[in-house]
């Protein structure tokens, strides 16, 4: 079980930064976090409103989609290097996941 | 063994849960993973949009007369909390603060029993008021299923939680333990992630029609 | 800890297998129950066969022929064909990438456990009242009415496996993405295991649909759902759908890893470099990302509309284009090469144009207008026939010959090697050629018996005396097997004097450390590059050193086992609510008593830590010093 240190050499030279950098990072998470507490209550508010659903599901999708980026870049760190291999098995999911979905709304009958 | 060395938060490395070859297998085999159950609940969500209002006679509830907002509100936001409250735990991990780390994580998990506990009450709601159940309609077995499996994740990580919180409470963190600790909360995530979906795409657009 | 082997009792022997976490010893474990289910599903075909040599037969009843056919079908895919070649994936992946073992040694045990439990469930079904009989396929409007326990058994046995098989899947991905060595990029790396990596990827996103079909029939049938009970607004399509997202992926789950023996085969009785690597590669991806955007073609007579339909056909055809650089990239690699005709280089040869006429009625078969005729009729049995025997059947029986020295250290007769190969080619033709005519002729596909005076008699009595000579031939084989291993005569590291991969560098079979210093990679067909440079050994990339090793562990055959008892309870437990509580009281007590096994033994493995162990430096010099056994 070979010990490698990825990216910083030595962790004692680098600490305050990495303190520093991860400080940032918890409020970058805070920011989103606030992002999709926000998304989440116009999503609510838009079906209260009552629009016309031709207006209501692209919005209500595209929203979904804006707060499962910040979920997976933020808190689930996709952003963060080596994550190479996992991006593309999870959009290749993804992928086969939409075309799925689009065959039961189009192909089954009714 | 070099798992079990102890570290100070200065010699702790900056991205614990890959410093091991283990940690890095677990690492990618969890999120493949994560990419199988994505079509895996596709599966799921695909066969509840086409059974969605399947039912045998006009004597069934539909979505539109079942579901209620502030539930699904409230649910929401306890889900959406508890994701950023693992997010405070891996934090502290990363910083090598365990007593912080095990603290967000018991918050987390008294979020996500809470959240559970909301869930069970609807499903209650459902069969009790509207006789909505898993067996009678297509509808209501696609929407159990769907929301059901969504459920039994949220059981799984809250037991995952659990046991590695009872396992290690007197251990301190490691490059044993510290994959584990972040896989489980990946998982949370992924969770989450799944809810988003099921927010907007059973409970709004339901409602909406 | 010495590493040299000693005599063991059979009870040693039996826990040691029970219990390993080697890759190798788990390939043996995989080599032997999918030859087993192999044989069980050989001899299911011969009685189909029987049944079908002369016209109103009446050597098994309709409904027994029903169960026989659909076993068959059911045990080739999921308990033969993929356990095989889990069994050389097993055996060589780690070997070829230059690897000590799989990345999660733990898990690929489970996998297989999951794998065996889940196939003899199923194959309980036979003496527990009746096996599934509609169909490989199950569709759900005739399955979810199918009387009795047999769609059950088929149902929950193959959960369990296909949960072994999405485990055993993720574990090679991320064997072959982390566990590389020095030098190994990803395009040096042998087509065996590209296409292990890209089959490997199909599993990994082919098989969720598959569970959660599998989980519709078992709610609809066992805990009374309705997904596919149209009277309470369920739709039967969904099955159809869902199973297909799963069934066309699964048939390159097994062809490219057959396409990845084939090449290496290829290459080594060539004696030449793959010609065209990176086209093979760019096709086995491709291959890969067409296989998903296709499976509607099984579905063109459900009425999906001519857009959906056109759609479909056309993305099937282009499968054919990568996989036609494929033929014509083994063709080159043997032009101009010194070739040897050993056993699996014969097997390679003859499945250029076998696969290649299986590969034509699929374009044929591809295109919606004119499957209308071809639908449900024999030439689709001809068709799956001609690329799964001619094909993957091919692939395995020649990699059984090619790997087996590395596998276990001695040779296979080479004179009885080529009778099988010569009977079971001859043999296979026989059977499957004609079945294209039946076809066309108009005899439908899993058909108990036909009437006489409508020209099917002789087609149909040539198609079975070809498959008595396949199964002579596989009994060559086994005889060949026995005897072999009988001799036992121990052969070097590169018996076939050929090798250019990495698995040819190590001794026959390799010890359980596999690589004492990892290789250095210099190229593609490293071990190759060595010996064209005077070289007997790989260059280390790393000094001796300490290695380590995972534990062995009895838990994924618990885990395994506490699945199996839950099956028997949710089965029974229908029963118990149909008798109002009368009969079958034990069936929930069962359920739960399976599950906290399984959820036990979780429990326990999570609970308690496993560091492995280390082998250190002085055993592995010791080794050196004493030779092995």
């Amino acid at each position: 079980m070979a010990t490698q240190q990825s990216t910083s050499a030595n962790p004692k030279v680098n600490y305050e930064y990495r303190r520093k950098k991860a400080a940032e990072e918890m409020r970058k998470h805070v920011t989103s976090f606030a992002l999709m507490i926000f998304v989440t209550l116009i999503a609510f508010i838009m079906v209260l409103a009552g629009f016309d659903k031709t207006f209501v599901y692209p919005v209500l999708l595209a929203l979904a989609a804006l707060q499962v980026v910040l979920q997976l870049y933020y808190f689930m760190h996709m952003s963060h290097k080596g994550h190479g291999a996992a991006a593309l098995f999870l959009y290749s999911g993804a992928l086969v996941a939409f075309i799925t979905i689009l065959t039961f709304l189009t192909i089954v009958w009714w | 063994m070099d798992a079990e060395q102890k570290f100070t938060s200065r010699t702790w490395p900056e991205s614990p849960e890959k410093t091991t070859l283990e940690g890095k297998n677990k690492f990618l085999g969890f999120w493949l993973f994560l990419g199988g159950e994505t079509v895996l609940f596709a599966s799921l969500f695909a066969t509840y949009l086409a059974l969605k209002d399947k039912v045998p006679s006009d004597d069934h509830a539909l979505a539109i007369d079942m579901f209620e907002l502030p539930l699904v509100f409230i649910m929401t936001m306890l889900l959406l909390t508890s994701s950023l409250t693992s997010v405070y735990a891996m934090y502290h991990m990363k910083n090598y603060n365990f007593q912080k780390m095990k603290t967000w994580l018991i918050i987390t998990v008294g979020l996500g029993l809470a959240f559970l506990g909301f869930e069970i009450y609807e499903f209650n709601h459902y069969v009790h008021e509207y006789h909505h159940t898993f067996t009678s309609s297509a509808f209501g077995s696609s929407f159990y299923t769907l929301v059901g499996f969504h459920g039994a994740h949220v059981v799984v990580g809250l037991g995952w939680f659990l046991l590695l919180l009872i396992r290690n409470t007197n251990r301190g963190l490691n490059l044993y333990n510290a994959p584990k600790f972040f896989l489980a909360s990946l998982y949370w995530h992924f969770i989450d992630v799944v809810w988003v979906f099921i927010f907007t795409v059973v409970y709004l657009m339901g409602m909406v029609g | 800890m010495s590493t040299v082997a000693q005599k063991q009792g059979f009870l040693a022997v039996l826990w040691d297998y029970l219990t390993t976490v080697d890759h190798k010893k788990i390939a043996i474990l995989y080599l032997i129950s999918g030859g087993f289910f192999f044989l069980v599903g050989g001899i299911e075909a011969m009685i189909i066969r029987i049944q079908l040599a002369v016209p109103d037969n009446n050597f098994v009843s309709a409904g027994l022929y029903n169960e026989i056919l659909t076993m068959h079908g059911t045990t080739m895919i999921f308990l033969a064909a993929m356990p095989l070649l889990f069994a050389f994936m097993n055996a060589v992946v780690p070997l070829q990438i230059g690897a000590r073992d799989v990345a999660f040694p733990f898990l690929n045990s489970l996998g297989f456990w999951l794998f065996f439990f889940g196939g003899i469930f199923l194959n309980l079904s036979w003496f527990l009242g009746g096996a599934p009989d509609a169909g490989w396929t199950s569709y759900a409007s005739l399955s979810i009415t199918s009387e009795g326990h047999g769609i059950d058994f088929y149902v929950l046995g193959l959960q369990i496996s296909g949960a072994g098989t999405l485990i055993a899947g993720i574990n090679f991905l991320v064997t072959i993405i982390n566990m590389r060595a020095p030098g190994m990029t990803y395009m040096r790396m042998p087509l065996f295991t590209w296409s292990t990596f890209v089959a490997s990827a199909l599993i990994l996103f082919a098989f969720p649909p598959l569970t959660v079909g599998l989980f519709l029939m078992l709610f609809d049938r066992m805990f009374g759902a309705n997904f596919f009970d149209v009277s309470m607004g369920g739709n039967t399509i969904i099955w159809e759908h869902l199973f297909w997202i799963f069934g066309h992926p699964e048939v390159y789950i097994l062809i490219l890893p057959a396409f990845g023996i084939f090449s290496e085969i290829f290459a080594t009785f060539s004696r030449k470099r793959l010609f065209g690597y990176a086209a093979m590669v760019f096709a086995t991806v491709l291959i890969g990302f067409l296989g998903f955007m296709v499976w509607a073609h099984h579905m063109f007579t459900v009425g999906l509309g001519p857009t959906a339909n056109a759609i479909f056909a056309v993305a099937t055809m282009a499968i054919a284009v990568p996989t036609g650089v494929k033929i014509f990239n083994w063709m080159l690699t043997m032009w101009g090469g010194s070739i040897v005709f050993t056993t699996p280089m014969l097997y390679a040869v003859a499945f250029i144009p076998s696969f290649t006429a299986g590969g034509v009625t699929g374009v044929m078969l591809a295109s919606a207008a004119a499957d209308y005729q071809y639908h449900d009729t024999y030439f689709v049995v001809a068709h799956f026939h001609y690329v799964i025997v001619g094909g993957v059947v091919l692939g395995l029986l020649a990699g059984t010959h090619f790997y087996w020295p590395k596998m276990f250290g001695t040779m296979l007769n080479e004179f009885l090697g080529k009778i099988t190969f010569w009977l079971f080619l001859i043999g296979f033709h026989a059977t499957f050629f004609v079945q294209h005519f039946l076809g066309l002729m108009g005899m439908p596909r899993r058909i108990w018996k036909f009437l006489d005076g409508q020209g099917l008699n002789l087609f149909n009595l040539i198609s079975t005396i070809g498959a008595v000579f396949m199964a002579v031939a596989v009994l060559v084989l086994v005889y060949n097997i026995i005897i072999t291993q009988i001799k036992n005569v121990r052969v070097g590291n590169d018996p076939w004097g050929d090798g250019r991969t990495l698995e040819w560098a190590i001794a026959s079979p390799p010890p359980f450390y596999n690589f004492k210093q990892l290789p250095l990679v210099r190229g593609l067909d490293p071990y190759w590059i060595e010996k064209m440079e005077g070289n007997t050994k790989m260059t280390p990339a790393e000094p001796v050193g300490d290695i380590h090793m995972p534990n062995n562990s009895f838990i994924p055959f618990v885990m395994s086992l506490g699945l199996f008892i839950a099956a028997f309870g949710a089965m029974y437990q229908v029963d118990w609510r149909a008798s109002d509580g009368e009969s079958f009281v034990w069936a929930i007590p069962v359920l739960i008593i399976g599950l906290l096994i399984t959820l036990g033994s979780m429990a326990v493995r999570s609970l308690k830590d496993d560091h492995g162990y280390h082998i250190h430096k002085e055993d592995l010099l010791k080794d050196d010093e004493g030779g092995r056994e």
